[in-house]
């Protein structure tokens, strides 16, 4: 199935929730936060999509909001697709996918220890890479390093 | 000739014993088996067969208690510098740190920007002979350990003032 049979079909059956489309080399669909977990379950579960695959969850500061983008495939019908959708930086919170695809756990986790995004539903959001006691959103464009760790000094 | 030359028998070994004893800690160093980061690849070839270092008394040792040196090879992360501080807590003493590679000495490439990287594991053990390299080659290891070999025969055990 190309992109734009997906982001048609996405379209007839979600209407405003799907917000635009992008042609590259990963093609993208805007998705609105409302709908982002109905868009991954149909995805996921509708004959003909089968995208059994979430091959990578990511956050993205671009400065006015945080973005999540969820890169899809499917091994059955060899085709695959990114989506995006948009949050605001102040208490960003995304539903969860969990429930779609297992993987998504660790995943929703990195994005929260780097971006601070919290994911609602999610069944354990603990930082994955960073210490539990870790200060601040390492990704995020404004992030300031800590002084000290545990009195250990972190800047040179 | 001395008072005591020729008054013992061939087996009596005469020494003193700050030489003795940098003898046996010199000559069976056992390190930890402890890699962090891709240094710990060249600390495996530096123990397997080509380089050997087994001929120095090397036998990596699972366990702290066992062991009289640290070679921290590789990144140390903040998350893991409060274990290697647990770890060289648990060593018993006398005991020894190699600080192999340039993550281990400085930071390394994570000198500016790795918010998540110690700069240089000396902040918070002691280390003895610092091994530069990215990664050291098994060659600069064993110079290392040749170096901390040095160092170790010129310990003594009385009080230095």
């Amino acid at each position: 199935m190309t992109p734009q049979e997906i982001f048609d079909n996405l379209q007839a059956e979600f209407g405003d929730g799907i917000i635009d489309f992008t042609e590259k080399v990963d093609t993208w669909i805007r998705v609105s936060l409302e709908a982002i977990a109905s868009v991954c379950h149909y995805l996921r579960n509708e004959p003909g999509h089968d995208f059994e695959s979430l091959m990578c969850l990511s956050g993205v500061d671009y400065e006015d909001h945080l973005t999540v983008v969820y890169h899809l495939g499917s091994y059955a019908k060899k085709h695959k697709i990114a989506l995006k959708v948009e949050v605001g930086r102040d208490e960003p919170k995304v539903p969860t996918v969990e429930a779609v695809w297992r993987v998504a756990n660790w995943h929703e986790r990195e994005a929260y220890d780097m971006f601070g995004i919290v994911f609602e539903g999610h069944s354990d959001l603990r930082r994955i890479l960073c210490p539990d006691d870790w200060e601040g959103w390492p990704l995020r464009k404004d992030y300031k390093v800590q002084e000290y760790y545990r009195g250990i000094k972190v800047e040179v | 000739m001395g008072a005591i030359e020729g008054r013992f028998s061939d087996n009596v070994i005469i020494t003193s014993l700050d030489y003795f004893i940098n003898w046996a800690r010199l000559s069976a160093l056992w390190p930890m088996t402890f890699g962090l980061a891709c240094c710990a690849i060249e600390m495996m070839a530096t123990g397997a067969s080509r380089y050997d270092w087994d001929r120095f008394g090397m036998i990596p040792r699972a366990t702290p208690r066992q062991s009289d040196l640290m070679i921290v090879a590789g990144t140390v992360t903040l998350k893991m510098s409060s274990r290697v501080k647990k770890l060289y807590d648990q060593m018993a003493e006398p005991r020894y740190v190699i600080a192999m590679g340039c993550c281990a000495t400085s930071g390394g490439p994570y000198w500016q920007h790795g918010y998540h990287v110690l700069k240089g594991v000396d902040r918070v053990i002691p280390v003895d002979v610092y091994v530069p390299g990215c990664p050291p080659r098994p060659e600069s290891l064993l110079a290392g350990v040749m170096k901390l070999q040095e160092k170790i025969r010129h310990q003594t055990i009385a009080k230095v003032l």
